[in-house]
């Protein structure tokens, strides 16, 4: 049998046991997932399989034949025999995977270079492969360099110089992970047809979504062991673990419940518009009513940042108008918590100061601290580190608690959960859900993901290239979308 | 195409503005250096009478009003004219043309070894016991006066073990104790930055990706890693001639050797201002060459710094997620 | 690790030794470093003469002993006030309007192009020969570095993400410079300082090699080295001992400066 047979892999890291007797076989023409959150040994395992564990990890394993060879006591030089030519790697964003020097026909020659493949015929086979990942115009596109591509492109160029050695097996981590929804929609299907073609493809990802587009059967892996495993169908329609349960839950679109009572029109956007080197916001125009949560939706690129960044008067607009029926206070928790921090500072001279700008006096300062950590769940001991001291999920609630210190009234959240693993990433939006109730904020959350905007939201904005293209309830938004885009953005996502 | 042009024309602008900085600075510097020029050239011991001082004035032209001497200097300069020395009455020009020979000689040389004695360390000595050793020979090397490096290596290599001559131009051996000298500390240079951007390369993805396609670590560092090392070393490029240029006046004079270094140390001394002049014009035309050559070769090594127009959809700016 | 550990203290042991020189050389030196007697001259070293005596029979250590404070002190002087008219310039630049930073910035990079060693030569060419005249030499030619990085900071440190996020909590504009942006870029150069200092003394070593400084009998390291020069293959000891002086200066310099940059860094990484 053809494709991938492992038995009993165990990794060590540092004498750490990071992988616990995985399992595996990949047959050719099928494609299996392993789904986990961050750390739960997916990734090492598929490393595995190519030899290229990191400097100071330990391999022991019963059984591995990849593509009918026994690999299991390959030295450096036998792997090298096996990688590109019959077991192949696709990683996450193929930016920072693809040499940005050399152009993208020399990179997907290359495993045809090492391997001695198709001698004087190469350029041709290149645009061949080229075409067969359907990227059009694949002779211009051999001589173009990867950042003069769309992420879409580079992906499947990425995915043509796996396939250029023909191997048997594709392993193909996290590959869809850092593009746009509609994208990863269509790099999915080609995943999928490559499978179908013949080869064992396995497939690597955290998020339950893409796996059911593309995966017969799923392993779940949870700290270095597979917990769960059986055809897509099966696990996902009836999980027998609570993680997993938990997990399919997290990348599932749960509506939202609760919808809040429409308050007054704290916000009346007109017509706003600002541009950079190039137009970002065009004529934006909404309304936000006390009380409720407004999602704004779109892809890279669509301005939503620019659009809150307005909401908190960082951004002042070029034309058009923000009228505030009153004084507002309105906060903002950034994109990236670790670089709203100062990094020399403690978590909690950081949240003191924000307490100090609101204007609480000295003493009261470092209860408040206390409190405020207490109230987003993180212990006071915690105060006392830095921000790269603290886990994603930590310094997100940290990044909350700053902005809970002035005492808003609005809060604008710029992709909160997109970085955090599903199981985290719940918990946050928990969180969130409370405080709203708790301290009846108006929240604004900005999102790339619907099932996010979905679970969270009563009122979305669907943004493209800065354009308002869509706005109203999110049930109404999401199940019955008039716009063409905001149609293909649901399609893929939901 | 247009952005080429403008790209070209806004390098060609550049130097041209470098160069008539350079001009002015070095005509305004001798215009408000304290004391009368003429005394200045001739020493506080001299005794001659302002008779005298006014005729030496007049013929080198220091009694004519500032605004036409500038003129006529830089009219001069554009014809290729740099004046003429005080000291030795020849055309500045003839005076650096004379000795420009031998400095050439011992600094490209220099390059070369630097260039090869980087290459060689960069690529084999990245690991271990090597890495450790070559690293601490950077540091000795960097830290050391480059004229005390020539003098331990005369010390040991020509009085010590005599394998090579003492000083002079006889003989083609003469030139490799100075140029090895002055080779070393830009082979340093040279050598840390290609293996930092060789090592940095080695740390991002793509790495990974060409080790996945069954490359070897000769292939990875060859046809790729290299290439991001050398692009962060062609930013040294100026510096490093700058210092080729700097260490080559005290390596002529710990070797004795002639060269640029012994004209410029000469006119410093004795005040000759106009061979100092002409001396600081090379080195800013020197400079602007470089630059402009550093320019043109840096989007070849680098694509991502050819603008193109997108034939493409342009991709938009991706968030970092 | 242990490796980098013992360079930091030795590095830090020679470099109090050498400020003991440079404080206290009479405490140090066992000779009179001007006193010249030709019947002990050129004599190797030796219990009586630690590094050897020169051609005038002055005593090489107490020579180096008693340079220590001018070749030093002259790195010192000159980096410190580089440091303060760089940082005054560069941030200046760093707020200033775009066109006005850019033109500024032009000319900081086209002089941080040359080694300082050959601004601090153009430099003295254009002023002459002289003491005083290297060190503003050497001071000016180091001041474009620091102008460089002061700028850079300033301006990334404005947008930066942080003290965006003070000023949007509601730090006023002054508090948040003060707190976030200056101690900042203050720490960047102090640590770019450390490693500065060597440029500095390399450059005016350099300049009193060529005789361009001090004048005889002043013993200064540079000069000293080239004095030595011409009995090399009889008295190497004259040139090689004030050499290693400003070698072993140099490197305990920059071991300290990068053992501090790397403590930073790990901080704000």
């Amino acid at each position: 049998m053809t494709g991938v047979r492992l038995r009993g892999l165990r990794i060590e890291i540092d004498a750490q046991s990071v992988v616990d007797g995985v399992d595996l076989d990949v047959a050719p023409g099928e494609c299996i997932a392993i789904v986990g959150e961050s750390g739960a040994g997916k990734s090492l395992t598929a490393r595995a399989l190519l030899g290229m564990l990191p400097d100071g990890a330990h391999m022991t394993v019963d059984e591995l034949r990849i593509d009918g060879t026994d690999a299991a006591a390959l030295g450096e030089n036998g792997w090298r025999g096996l990688r590109g030519r019959r077991i192949a790697l696709v990683s996450q964003d193929a930016l920072a995977a693809l040499d940005p020097l050399r152009r993208i026909g020399r990179e997907v020659a290359e495993p045809m270079e090492i391997h001695g493949l198709h001698r004087g015929r190469r350029d041709e086979r290149v645009v061949q492969l080229l075409e067969s990942v359907s990227l059009p115009e694949a002779e211009q596109r051999a001589r173009s360099h990867p950042h003069e591509l769309s992420g879409g492109m580079r992906q499947r160029a990425l995915i043509a110089s796996a396939l250029a050695g023909d191997p048997a097996v594709l392993v193909a981590d996290e590959a869809t992970t850092a593009l746009d929804a509609t994208v990863q929609a269509r790099i999915l299907s080609l995943l999928r047809s490559i499978a179908d073609q013949g080869r064992a493809v396995l497939f690597i990802s955290h998020d339950f979504a893409a796996v059911r587009r593309v995966a017969d059967r799923v392993l779940v892996m949870r700290e270095g062991r597979i917990i769960e495993q059986g055809t897509v169908a099966e696990v996902m329609t009836s999980p027998r673990e609570a993680y997993t349960r938990a997990l399919i839950a997290a990348s599932a679109a749960t509506p939202r419940t609760q919808i809040g009572e429409a308050g007054e029109v704290l916000l009346q956007v007109r017509a706003v518009s600002k541009r950079f080197e190039r137009p970002a916001v065009v004529e934006a125009s909404f309304t936000l009513a006390s009380g409720r949560t407004l999602g704004i939706v779109g892809e890279s690129g669509s301005a939503k940042t620019t659009l809150a960044r307005m909401l908190v008067g960082a951004e002042r607009p070029d034309e058009g108008s923000l009228d505030w029926t009153r004084a507002q206070r309105v906060q903002l928790v950034h994109q990236n918590p670790l670089g709203a921090f100062d990094p020399r500072w403690t978590v909690g001279r950081s949240i003191s100061e924000a307490l100090q700008a609101a204007g609480i006096p000295g003493g009261g300062r470092r209860r408040a601290v206390v409190r405020l950590l207490s109230e987003v769940g993180l212990d006071e001991a915690l105060a006392a580190r830095r921000p790269r001291q603290l886990s994603g999920g930590q310094r997100q609630r940290a990044a909350i608690a700053r902005a809970l210190a002035a005492d808003p009234q609005v809060l604008v959240l710029d992709e909160p959960v997109s970085a955090l693993d599903p199981t985290v990433r719940a918990r946050v939006l928990d969180l969130l859900s409370r405080l709203q109730v708790e301290r009846q904020l108006t929240m604004v959350f900005v999102s790339h993901d619907l099932a996010v905007i979905a679970a969270v939201c009563d009122d979305v904005l669907v943004m493209r290239d800065g354009a308002i293209v869509e706005q109203g309830r999110v049930a109404d938004v999401f199940t019955a979308p008039q716009h063409p885009f905001t149609r293909e953005l649901v399609a893929a996502a939901l | 195409m247009r952005h080429a042009l403008i790209r070209t024309a806004g390098i060609a602008a550049s130097a041209v503005l470098v160069l008539w900085g350079a001009a002015t600075l070095a005509f305004l510097a001798f215009r408000i250096i304290p004391g009368d020029a003429v005394s200045v050239m001739l020493g506080p011991q001299a005794k001659v009478s302002e008779a005298v001082k006014a005729g030496v004035r007049a013929e080198l032209g220091l009694d004519r009003p500032p605004l036409e001497q500038y003129v006529s200097y830089v009219g001069g300069l554009l014809r290729g004219d740099l004046g003429t020395s005080y000291q030795l009455r020849m055309p500045v020009s003839e005076v650096i043309g004379r000795q420009l020979g031998p400095t050439l000689q011992l600094t490209v040389l220099a390059l070369l070894i630097a260039i090869l004695i980087a290459l060689v360390v960069a690529l084999l000595a990245r690991r271990g016991l090597a890495r450790a050793v070559v690293v601490t020979g950077e540091l000795i090397v960097l830290s050391s006066p480059v004229f005390w490096i020539g003098i331990v290596l005369l010390a040991v290599f020509a009085f010590g073990l005599g394998w090579f001559p003492v000083a002079g131009t006889r003989s083609p051996a003469t030139v490799v104790l100075p140029a090895l000298t002055l080779a070393l500390p830009v082979s340093a240079l040279i050598s840390q930055v290609l293996r930092d951007g060789i090592d940095e390369a080695e740390r991002q993805p793509f790495a990974e990706t060409v080790r996945s396609r069954g490359a070897g670590p000769a292939r990875l560092v060859l046809r790729h890693s290299l290439r991001h090392g050398a692009a962060g070393a062609l930013t040294l490029t100026a510096y490093l001639i700058g210092s080729l240029l700097g260490g080559a006046v005290l390596v002529e004079t710990v070797f004795a050797r002639p060269g640029l270094g012994r004209v410029t140390l000469t006119a410093i001394v004795d005040r000759d201002l106009p061979v100092v002049a002409g001396v600081i014009m090379l080195s800013a035309a020197v400079f602007v060459v470089v630059n402009v050559v550093v320019e043109l070769l840096h989007p070849l090594i680098d694509p991502r710094l050819r603008v193109r127009p997108a034939a493409f959809e342009a991709p938009a700016i991706e968030e970092r997620r | 690790m242990i490796a980098r550990r013992t360079a930091l203290i030795l590095a830090v042991m020679f470099l109090a030794a050498v400020a003991l020189a440079a404080l206290f050389p009479d405490a140090l030196a066992t000779h009179d470093p001007l006193r010249a007697d030709v019947r002990s001259a050129l004599e190797a070293p030796g219990a009586a003469h630690l590094f050897g005596t020169d051609q005038s029979g002055r005593d090489v250590f107490s020579r180096v002993v008693h340079g220590a404070g001018r070749s030093v002190g002259i790195g010192l002087l000159a980096t410190l006030l580089a440091v303060a008219v760089g940082l005054v310039l560069g941030s200046l630049s760093g707020v200033a309007p775009r066109l006005l930073d850019s033109a500024a910035m032009r000319a900081t990079d086209i002089l941080l192009a040359f080694p300082e060693f050959l601004i601090a030569l153009i430099v003295v060419a254009v002023l002459g020969p002289g003491p005083v005249n290297v060190a503003i030499a050497v001071t000016i030619a180091a001041v474009p570095v620091y102008i460089r990085l002061a700028r850079t900071q300033t301006r990334t440190l404005r947008i930066a993400e942080h003290v965006e996020a003070a000023r949007i909590l509601g730090v006023g504009p002054v508090r948040t410079f003060t707190r976030h942006v200056a101690p900042a870029v203050l720490g960047s150069l102090s640590v770019l300082a450390t490693i500065g200092i060597g440029s500095s003394i390399l450059a005016a070593a350099g300049l009193s090699f060529l005789g361009l400084g001090p004048s005889e009998p002043a013993p200064e390291w540079g000069l000293m080295l080239s004095g030595g020069r011409n009995v090399l293959g009889r008295a190497w000891w004259i040139s090689v001992f004030p050499g290693l002086a400003i070698t072993l200066t140099v490197i305990s310099a920059t071991v300290i400066g990068r053992s501090l940059r790397a403590r930073v860094e790990g901080r704000r990484a």
